[in-house]
């Protein structure tokens, strides 16, 4: 890889990273707090999956960036504008319903994108895929299932599923956008067109939708910027939560 | 957690290895098998106990009452000759 191949495709797996990382701290909130004890355990064995896929793709980042940071200071060392999260994964946890919604709408493209990357150039990119594509299919599955669940459910569920669809239905034009950097990528076939993404999607999303009676929700406002740094209010109270005692003890161990 | 008295209990059973039996490992909640699954998934194999899960809705299971005690079980108690203690068993057969 060149120079400049390798920092475009840095900032990719950067972006995914970020993706993993701020989605597992926020399904960690959850611990001691969801509505059962099966799902306190389910959600934040979701959380250390999404850790795991974070670190292996950080220390990657790692290798292409030529920095040579540790996952700790990816994690831990930078500030709110140097993320590249999509905006969906640091959405708010809300109630149940919204981060199941937020699960189907993000796993799924998760899954897309795994799916694609097994046949990734980058042979640690794939192996790091090979593994995380089976953790991403549950992922999926579990989200996929609740769903329908409290879609189909009570009144008071499907209520609940409407309002976080339409909260979060937004935040999900930023997953299929095009940059410089998705172009680059695409030439250098390390990557796939996002719209190419968007096929898988839409009609596994629509399928879980209409299983669910729920309606596909028609929205013209589409927020964007996480891939540029730029995020929503929310964020910067999780990343301050998450950085406080690394940053007041640095390198602080336990 | 709320009230999860609404959604039935379910035993889990957990087959550890391939020829092994399955065996209890405990009880959940869930609104229905699928979900049992499930939930049975993350709560009791997270550690890589088992490579095959069934759930059964506990009100399915007919259980003996302690108060059967000691008609059940009592009688078996003298009889030792029932117990195949008159022959050696291989080293090499770990599971019998």
């Amino acid at each position: 890889m060149t120079a400049v191949a390798a920092d475009v495709a840095a900032v990719a797996t950067l972006r995914m990273a970020d993706d993993c990382l701020v989605l597992s701290h926020r399904l960690a909130q959850w611990s001691s707090r969801a509505p059962s004890l099966e799902d306190d355990v389910a959600l934040t064995n979701i959380a250390l999956d999404e850790l795991g896929q974070a670190r292996a793709l950080y220390a990657r980042t790692a290798e292409l960036d030529g920095t040579g940071r540790s996952e700790d200071d990816y994690a831990f060392l930078r500030d709110e504008r140097e993320f590249v999260n999509c905006l969906l994964v640091e959405q708010e946890n809300g109630d149940f319903a919204t981060t199941i919604v937020r699960q189907l709408l993000f796993t799924t493209y998760q899954h897309a994108q795994w799916s694609k990357l097994l046949a990734s150039p980058d042979e640690q990119v794939a192996a790091i895929a090979a593994k995380a594509v089976k953790e991403a299919s549950y992922h999926r599955d579990h989200a996929a299932h609740w769903t329908v669940r409290l879609g189909d459910g009570t009144e008071e569920s499907h209520r609940r599923m409407e309002t976080a669809l339409q909260a979060l239905w937004p935040f999900t034009g930023e997953l299929f956008e095009r940059d410089d950097v998705t172009d680059g990528l695409v030439v250098m076939g390390v990557a796939v067109d996002p719209e190419r993404l968007r096929a898988g999607w839409d009609p596994f999303v629509d399928g879980v939708l209409a299983e669910a009676t729920l309606a596909r929700p028609e929205t013209t406002w589409a927020p964007a910027g996480g891939r540029r740094g730029l995020h929503t209010e929310c964020f910067g109270y999780m990343l301050a939560e998450m950085q406080h005692l690394h940053r007041s003890y640095p390198g602080v161990a336990w | 957690m709320t009230d999860d008295a609404r959604l039935p209990l379910w035993e889990v059973f957990v087959r550890s290895r391939r020829g092994l039996s399955h065996n209890h490992v405990g009880s959940l909640h869930a609104a229905d098998a699928e979900m049992a699954l499930r939930n049975a998934r993350d709560v009791f194999t997270r550690r890589m106990e088992g490579v095959s899960i069934w759930v059964v809705p506990s009100a399915a299971i007919t259980a003996s009452s302690p108060d059967e005690k000691d008609a059940f079980f009592d009688p078996a108690g003298d009889k030792a000759y029932r117990h195949p203690t008159f022959y050696s068993i291989p080293k090499e057969v770990q599971q019998l």
